[in-house]
């Protein structure tokens, strides 16, 4: 609630280390996305600019597209040949359902947050390293030091320490949803992709992944699905409402929050439907 | 009345359970009283001499080595051929395919197909290739009569895989090829429990290489040599009229079930060590 009270709106930083040179754009920006499974229409024509290193919530009632939206980000929608995309999606700048884009490099820039934590099955260490591993980083030292950075960024590491071989699975599930953030985190995205994220976990593990994410958003841009309203009020800088596949509104949270310009919008925050 | 039928289910339970299990140890009984006074050193490190088959000197070493031979690279091959199948039907093929449903359907028929059907089927692929009874005839057999097997039950281990596993993977910046292997992973117990089902069924079976790998008293030493096995060994030798030879047979039955005995073990044992990591 306190964070309401300050201002919202920050100084972005222009430029950041992985941009192309004379990308001017923020990370995410949507233009006129539509999305179709089968030949339901999905998402409605939805342009978006989702503004740098700040929390951005994606609110809206169940089947509303959110997490479709999210996942398109990502292009997790890949593997399923009834999902047809038109529109642009630009992440830095390079359309990422263009005919030439690459598909890992695009998701190295993110991390992904699911529902339910998925560790892989291997060891703490192993998960925290896996994506460097994978993009070629080696020498025991340089990936200890990442799993130990990844860890400590997540208040993970004392509670690991002293069992770092031991496998993901024995964590509880709110270890393992940081422990998830660490893996993310620990391929240097610019984003961080959250859906409902903290829906499975008990309110004390939800707590720490709200505050590690507010601790995060001046290093990372941050996309969250979230359901619950009360969570997109303590933590959003952002907020976006879709509706029935349509984003209706989106600003800065104070102003959705406190002064909606949409109707839907305000029944929706009142709490006339969910 | 509520109380009568929760006696007559456990009754029923508990007497299933023990009617199987005594029939298994009353086999196990039988394999070993009429086998373990036959059963020799000579018995299992020694091939037939001359006079074997009625009675005379010599042992099993060849069948013993013949059905290792055969299981081991039958397993080989099956594994080289189901793995990847199972992967395509489970994380290429989306999980409501119509070509996925119509595959397993017939992998579960392949299952069903009585084991003489492989062998016969092995004989004239045999024939039509110009080759003799061999290993490498057995080989083939065995790895046909092992395939369903092995599809299906790592099929049954791939199905539970969440597919949040696969997303975690990828959004990682994982290709496909990486994704596949922490899937494997995931997989492994799958996998040894599907060995350890595909050697009981390829080792015992009698039927698929009674014509493609045919028997003979030398161990193979090349994949176009004959080579005999412990079924048609226990086969054979039963079908005598000395009861000497007789006695052998259950003795060769007693090897059989050891060997199927050890590998279980050691199948079980890398389970469980696999499946350390599990999710």
């Amino acid at each position: 609630m306190e964070l309401l009270t300050e201002p919202l709106i920050k100084e972005q930083p222009k430029q950041t280390r992985s941009r192309k040179p004379g990308c001017d754009k923020p990370h995410i920006e949507v233009e006129k996305l539509n999305l179709y499974i089968q030949n339901n229409h999905i998402l409605k024509n939805i342009s978006l600019s989702i503004p740098d290193k700040s929390i951005t919530c994606i609110i809206g009632p169940s089947g509303c597209g959110k997490t479709t939206l999210l996942r398109t980000f990502n292009r997790l929608h890949d593997d399923n040949v009834d999902v047809r995309i038109t529109g642009k999606l630009f992440v830095d700048c390079e359309d990422i359902y263009a005919k030439d884009a690459e598909v890992t490099h695009i998701r190295k820039k993110m991390g992904l947050l699911a529902q339910r934590p998925c560790s892989l099955p291997m060891s703490i260490k192993d998960n925290v390293v896996y994506g460097p591993r994978l993009h070629g980083v080696r020498g025991k030292q340089k990936l200890h030091e990442i799993a130990y950075h990844q860890l400590s960024a997540v208040g993970l590491w004392d509670e690991v320490k002293d069992r770092l071989k031991t496998p993901a699975s024995k964590l509880s599930i709110g270890q393992q949803q940081r422990l998830c953030l660490a893996r993310g985190l620990a391929v240097e995205p610019d984003i961080i992709l959250g859906d409902e994220a903290t829906s499975a976990l008990d309110p004390i593990s939800s707590k720490t992944i709200e505050e590690l994410f507010v601790s995060l958003k001046d290093k990372y841009t941050i996309v969250l699905v979230t359901h619950t309203l009360r969570q997109a009020k303590r933590i959003a800088d952002y907020v976006a409402f879709m509706y029935m596949g349509e984003l209706i509104e989106f600003g800065t949270a104070d102003q959705v929050f406190n002064n909606p310009k949409h109707k839907l919008t305000q029944e929706y925050i009142s709490g006339g439907f969910s | 009345m509520k109380k009568l039928e929760e006696k007559i289910f456990k009754f029923l339970m508990i007497g299933s359970t023990a009617l199987i299990l005594s029939l298994l140890l009353y086999i196990l009984y039988i394999i070993l009283k009429k086998g373990l006074p036959s059963l020799s050193w000579e018995m299992i490190s020694q091939i037939p001499s001359g006079g074997f088959y009625l009675g005379k000197e010599g042992g099993i070493l060849n069948a013993i080595m013949g059905s290792l031979y055969l299981i081991f690279f039958s397993v080989l091959i099956s594994l080289c051929i189901s793995v990847p199948v199972v992967m395509y039907l489970n994380f290429t093929l989306r999980r409501k395919s119509k070509l996925a449903a119509i595959a397993r359907l017939t992998f579960d028929v392949l299952f069903g197909i009585p084991s003489i059907v492989y062998g016969a089927f092995g004989f004239t692929l045999m024939i039509y290739f110009g080759l003799q009874a061999s290993l490498l005839g057995g080989i083939i057999a065995i790895s046909l009569l092992i395939i369903p097997v092995m599809i299906r039950s790592i099929d049954e281990v791939a199905i539970l895989i969440p597919n949040e596993l696969v997303e975690a993977t990828k959004s990682l910046g994982a290709t496909n090829y990486e994704t596949i292997k922490v899937i494997t992973r995931q997989l492994l117990p799958g996998i040894s429990t599907a060995v350890l089902l595909s050697i009981g069924r390829g080792i015992g079976d009698a039927a698929t290489v009674l014509f493609t790998a045919g028997y003979t008293d030398s161990i193979p030493s090349s994949l176009m040599q004959p080579t005999a096995s412990l079924p048609l060994a226990i086969f054979f030798q039963l079908s005598s009229p000395i009861e000497e030879v007789q006695n052998r047979a259950y003795s060769a039955a007693l090897v059989l079930t050891i060997i199927i005995l050890i590998l279980s073990f050691s199948a079980r044992y890398f389970s469980r060590r696999l499946s350390k990591n599990k999710i």
